[in-house]
């Protein structure tokens, strides 16, 4: 069974491929593949049919089960059997299946557009129907229901140009998603109550599960719910005929054949077991009812043949599910027979319209004229199939509805008023599917007044095969029907046997079943004669109850909901959301102390240290400073203020890796945010609208009390010993290293620093993107390259006075001098913007700075330091490079890229994470290497160095970066004019993006 | 375990302020708020993490209890680094905004404004269509069908 679920799938895998090669012929190829699987089926039946059908996979004379494990610990497995039932079902699916793939050879044109992906996925669905009639586990079997929606989906919306195709597909989809979703629910229900998935084990103690009661009742209800959308039972049926936007090829084989007989397959499949739950009658017997009486009504009004099919279907569907509701094994044989003298007839009858659609370019039986003389031999397969449909004899369809016939008259016999209402209606039902029967081979083929007769090729004989074999299945089933009794008898068996067990039969004497249809075959021919009157009432009598409007206002007012939600919530103003988040973060603590028992903060000290107290007041100074500033550079100066009082404050703590790291950072933060906003106005608010300032003040205020409340309440809350006591021990042992801050960032919790430099590397291109637009701008640039005294011209008058006017003079005989070699590229700078101190500083300085951020690298793992603060140095010595020589001395500086840097300490980092896996230890395991040198002596490499590395590396890209971007890059735009002044014109196209 | 006020209060202010510029429409003040909120939040796991104590050097005469808790240190080191990215990033931001539109503030978002009045999600959604008796629009097999004119295939066609 595997094998064959796996070939169907696999060809539908590759038939895009085929179809490049093969053409439209490509269909024969994968008609074949049902076909074989037909034939695989037909040979080994009796082993399916044969089997003891209740016997559990493994026992003696079980069905052929496939038992493959999945997902252990949630019961879900790949479970596959074949007993009568899956095997009757594939029968369908494979057969039809086929023929509806060979059909499409003819009925599509090579030169139209996406074939291949249509084979694949009618081939698919075939695969996923036959996967879900065999499945034998529930959550196997809802995954192929819900690939068969997937399909059905595409399928239907496979003319994707057409608003109407889309739009019905999308219908479908919602429509039996939601049935499938609800039926999860049922399935999960019922497998946890049956402490199993597997189908085959909850039916064998189905009596012990029907007796917990409502709960099964429920899971079984939801389960109906997903059968009866699928199967298109009212209220659900309204998506069926919509279904009938897609290619006609697809509704004969989804939409009559086999999708729509998954409700049919599991409805049967749980009767044996739960058909006489609470809500099992009920549901199906009424909404069956309703069903098929509304679709025969509907099916009366059409005149598009095809949507006449499809009303006629979902009437057959309410017919096949209410016989299966009353669940006698008598009617369970009947409903199984209508479904198979149904897949027979219309599945034929939509190849029929098919077939007229594609040959004369409509399917309006008001344009239709003449069809029974022009192509008669798809006039004698449409007569026997809507013959069959209609119930005459001698045919299948005639068997099979005189056996439902027998099994009601028996279920009137036995329950009284109930009984007798159904037959009832199921004769009204009979009806009115005789008469529209009768009306779609009239207006399909019959010669109308005032109608020219329609042009009509003829239709190639190959064209007409699969129209053939199952008209020839309807014709001789009809006289062999124990053929096909024999087929469905082993499951009907499940049940408790029938008192007087009927069977299929065109002849069982003058039984009060043919006055049925008898009454029925009269009743319908007289609607038919009748019909110009009938469709007159039929448009006087108001729809009352439609489904369609109801399902479309249910949507359109889900859609309203949404817009008023997002309108509500989606303002589209940052403060907004601010402000919501923050009072969201200020209300839930808040409340959360005052409802728990929290306690009260207590056990204050004023302070660690008093000069805690001089900083504090700086800083909050620094903080109330940032505030009222209304100078761009300013603002951003009294911000500085602030972090380096936290460096202080670190370094105070004990926590001097701390202290170093902030020093660094605030600097080069400082130096960043100078480069950046040269370009802005110095005003910070020339036109800032600054509404509300008292409201934010107040949230602010009252967001710092709450904070400050919060982290009281929460160091008066510790209760046990902090974690971080282990940790000196641990470093020191496990990580070799004395700084324990350093080894917990790259040993024990190496991890987080790992995602912590992949973000570095992520923003470092972000502003470089930013800035240069297209690309990371990595081309180099060679002070040989640059004439002298070029770079960095400002628009800025210098030297009006005197003195600045020796000043530049002085720089001018220092920029042409020929012994400048302090600096690389000095001399590239316009002579205004040197400095021979900065220079010569510059000189003295950088190389130790250097050396200095490699030894606090490599040192790091002992005394304060490491990859962050030896990373940060590193870029400070490259800042003043930049500061001092300008762009171009940059350049000279930074010889690899920072793209190169960074990716190779992202390199270096997962290198060092990963190795350790080859000496089979875990990831990010570190060693400690003991060596001797000759000078320095004894030394011990920890192997965590390494990833130390990778971050110094990361963190030295990150201000390349930020200085190649906001330095060098806005330099170079602003080359020669004010700094504020039109920046985005000066490079033209390169700053490409938004304009 | 004790509370430091003196950092508490600090740590307040720092807050109050970051949180009063976050809610500017100047996109440096926003900036600036990003800076100050993650020193006041770099001070409140410092200050989490307990008294002051030997810096987290390993000494084997020292107890566990003696060092400054190294925990929120390592947590902290990573923040500052983390918030220098951000700061950049940003910055990188507010130049580009400045070079497209010549604004450094934050400006209410049109589509969302836009998105919030719009009567209904989709209008094909409930705009209606032709009905459709055949698939093959203009393309019939066959010459000798008289023509017939094309088919609507949805008002947006």
């Amino acid at each position: 069974m595997l094998l064959v679920l796996i070939a169907l799938f696999a060809v539908a895998g590759i038939a895009p491929f085929i179809f490049r090669l093969l053409g439209r012929s490509t269909f024969y190829v994968l008609s074949a593949v049902p076909a074989l699987a037909f034939v695989w089926l037909l040979a080994n039946f009796s082993s399916f049919t044969q089997a003891d059908q209740a016997a559990s996979a493994g026992g003696p004379n079980a069905p052929p089960s496939e038992l493959y494990s999945w997902i252990g610990p949630l019961n879900v497995h790949l479970d596959f059997r074949m007993d009568a039932l899956s095997a009757v079902l594939c029968l369908l699916v494979l057969g039809v299946g086929a023929l509806v793939l060979f059909y499409c050879a003819r009925y599509f044109k090579n030169e139209d557009p996406h074939t291949g992906a249509f084979g694949a996925q009618l081939l698919a669905f075939a695969a996923s129907m036959f996967g879900l009639v065999t499945a034998d586990d529930m959550i196997l079997l809802f995954i192929f229901w819900e690939l068969t929606t997937i399909l059905s989906f595409l399928l239907i919306g496979f003319n994707r140009t057409r608003m109407s195709a889309r739009r019905s597909a999308l219908t479908a989809l919602i429509v039996t998603t939601f049935g499938g979703l609800t039926m999860l629910a049922g399935i999960i229900m019922l497998g946890t109550a049956a402490g199993t998935y597997r189908i085959s084990e909850i039916m064998a103690m189905a009596p012990e599960l029907s007796a917990l009661g409502t709960y099964i009742d429920v899971a079984i209800a939801l389960l109906l719910i997903g059968a009866i959308s699928k199967s298109a039972l009212v209220p659900f049926h309204f998506w069926l005929p919509g279904a009938m936007a897609a290619p006609t090829p697809v509704s004969a084989y989804l939409h009559a054949a086999a999708m729509v007989k998954a409700g049919v397959y599991l409805i049967a499949r749980l009767s044996p077991g739960f058909n006489e739950t609470a809500f099992w009658q009920p549901m199906l017997l009424w909404l069956g009812l309703a069903t098929m009486l509304i679709g025969g009504w509907r099916a009366l009004k059409q005149h598009d043949l095809k949507l006449l099919l499809a009303y006629g279907t979902v009437s057959q569907l309410g017919f096949m599910i209410l016989v299966l509701g009353v669940g006698t094994p008598n009617a369970t044989l009947a409903a199984l027979a209508m479904m198979l003298a149904h897949g027979f007839f219309k599945a034929t009858l939509f190849l029929v319209v098919g077939i007229i659609d594609h040959k004369s370019g409509t399917r309006d039986l008001h344009q239709l004229s003449g069809l029974y003389k022009s192509a008669p031999l798809l006039f004698v397969i449409s007569a026997i199939a809507v013959a069959s449909m209609a119930g005459v004899p001698p045919l299948f369809g005639f068997v099979a509805k005189e056996s439902v016939y027998e099994a009601l008259l028996e279920n009137a016999a036995d329950n009284g008023a109930v009984g007798v209402f159904l037959l009832i209606g199921v004769v009204a039902g009979a009806v009115l599917t005789f008469a529209y029967s009768a009306r779609f081979l009239w207006g399909g083929f019959a010669n109308k007044t005032g109608l020219k007769k329609t042009a009509f090729p003829r239709v190639p004989l190959l064209f007409l095969t699969p129209l053939l074999v199952l008209s020839a299945a309807t014709v001789v089933f009809a006289w062999i029907p124990h053929v096909l009794e024999d087929l469905i008898a082993p499951f009907v068996g499940l049940l408790p046997a029938a008192q007087t067990p009927i069977h299929l039969g065109l002849w069982h004497g003058l039984s009060p079943a043919l006055g049925l249809s008898i009454l029925t075959m009269a009743l319908g021919a007289a609607i038919f004669l009748a019909r110009e009157k009938v469709f007159v009432f039929q448009s006087k009598v108001p729809a009352v109850f439609d489904a369609e409007r109801d399902y479309k206002h249910m949507v359109g007012g889900l859609d309203n909901l949404a817009i008023w939600l997002t309108g509500r919530t989606q303002r589209g103003s940052l403060s907004f959301y601010l402000i919501v988040i923050m009072i969201v973060a200020l209300v839930v603590p808040v409340v959360a102390m005052l409802w728990l028992d929290t306690p009260i903060p207590g056990n204050f000290i004023a302070y660690d240290h008093p000069a805690q107290l001089v900083i504090g007041l700086i800083m909050i100074l620094g903080a109330v400073g940032a505030v009222q500033a209304n100078r761009r550079f300013l603002a951003v100066l009294m911000v500085s203020v602030t972090g380096y009082g936290m460096a202080a404050i670190f370094a105070l703590q004990g926590a001097p890796d701390l202290a170093v790291t902030q020093l660094l950072v605030e600097t080069i933060v400082l130096v960043a945010f100078v480069l950046a906003l040269r370009a802005l106005p110095v005003e910070l608010w020339a036109k800032n609208p600054t509404g509300h300032r008292l409201g934010r003040a107040l949230i602010g205020i009252g967001f710092g009390a709450a904070m400050v409340l919060i982290a009281a309440t929460a160091m008066a809350s510790r209760v046990a010993e902090p974690i971080s006591l282990a940790y000196p021990e641990l470093a020191y042992v496990g990580g070799a290293g004395k700084n324990i801050v350093n080894v917990t960032l790259v040993d024990m919790r190496a991890w987080d620093t790992f995602g912590e430099i992949t973000v570095l590397a992520a923003a470092a291109t972000g502003v470089a993107s930013l800035i240069f637009v297209r690309g990371r701008g990595d081309t180099r640039l060679r002070a040989s390259e640059v004439p002298r005294g070029s770079v960095d011209h400002g628009s800025e008058a210098i030297g009006i006075n005197g003195k600045s006017r020796a000043g530049l003079a002085m720089a001018r005989t220092f920029a042409l001098s020929k012994s400048d070699s302090w600096l690389v590229a000095g001399h590239t700078l316009a002579p205004e913007r040197r400095s021979i101190t900065f220079e010569v500083v510059t000189r003295l300085l950088f190389h130790t700075i250097l050396l200095s951020s490699v030894y606090l690298l490599l040192a790091g793992h002992n005394t304060p330091g490491g990859g962050f603060a030896g990373g940060l140095l590193a870029g400070l010595a490259l800042t003043i490079r930049y500061l001092a020589g300008g762009r171009v001395e940059l350049a000279e500086a930074t010889p690899v890229s920072p793209g190169t840097l960074m990716g190779a300490g992202l390199g270096l980092a997962a290198l060092s994470a990963a190795a350790p896996l080859l000496f089979g230890a875990q990831m990010f395991a570190s060693a400690a290497i003991e060596f001797t040198l000759p000078v320095f002596g004894e030394h011990k490499f920890v192997t965590s160095t390494v990833f130390d590395i990778g971050v110094y590396l990361v963190v030295v890209g990150l201000v390349i970066d930020v200085l190649r971007s906001l330095g060098s890059e806005i330099d170079e735009r602003s080359e020669g004019r004010s700094p504020t002044d039109m920046h985005d014109l000066v490079t033209g196209a390169d700053t490409g993006v938004g304009r | 375990m004790s509370t430091n006020i003196t950092l508490l209060i600090v740590m307040g202010v720092l807050f109050a302020v970051g949180f009063y510029l976050l809610l500017e429409r100047s996109l440096t003040r926003v900036l600036l708020g990003i800076v100050v909120l993650g020193n006041g939040v770099n001070l409140l796991l410092l200050s989490a993490g307990g008294r002051r104590g030997q810096a987290p050097l390993y000494e084997e005469s020292l107890a566990a209890e003696d060092y400054t808790d190294p925990l929120p240190q390592a947590l902290i080191l990573t923040a500052i680094v983390i918030t220098f990215a951000v700061t950049a990033f940003m910055l990188a931001m507010i130049y580009r905004s400045w070079v497209i539109s010549r604004a450094d503030v934050v400006t209410d978002d049109l589509e969302d404004l836009r998105v919030s009045q719009q009567s209904t999600f989709d209008f094909e959604e409930d705009s209606p269509v032709p009905e459709d008796t055949t698939e093959f629009d203009g393309d019939v097999d066959l010459d000798l069908v008289p023509v017939k004119k094309p088919k609507g295939k949805g008002p947006r066609a």
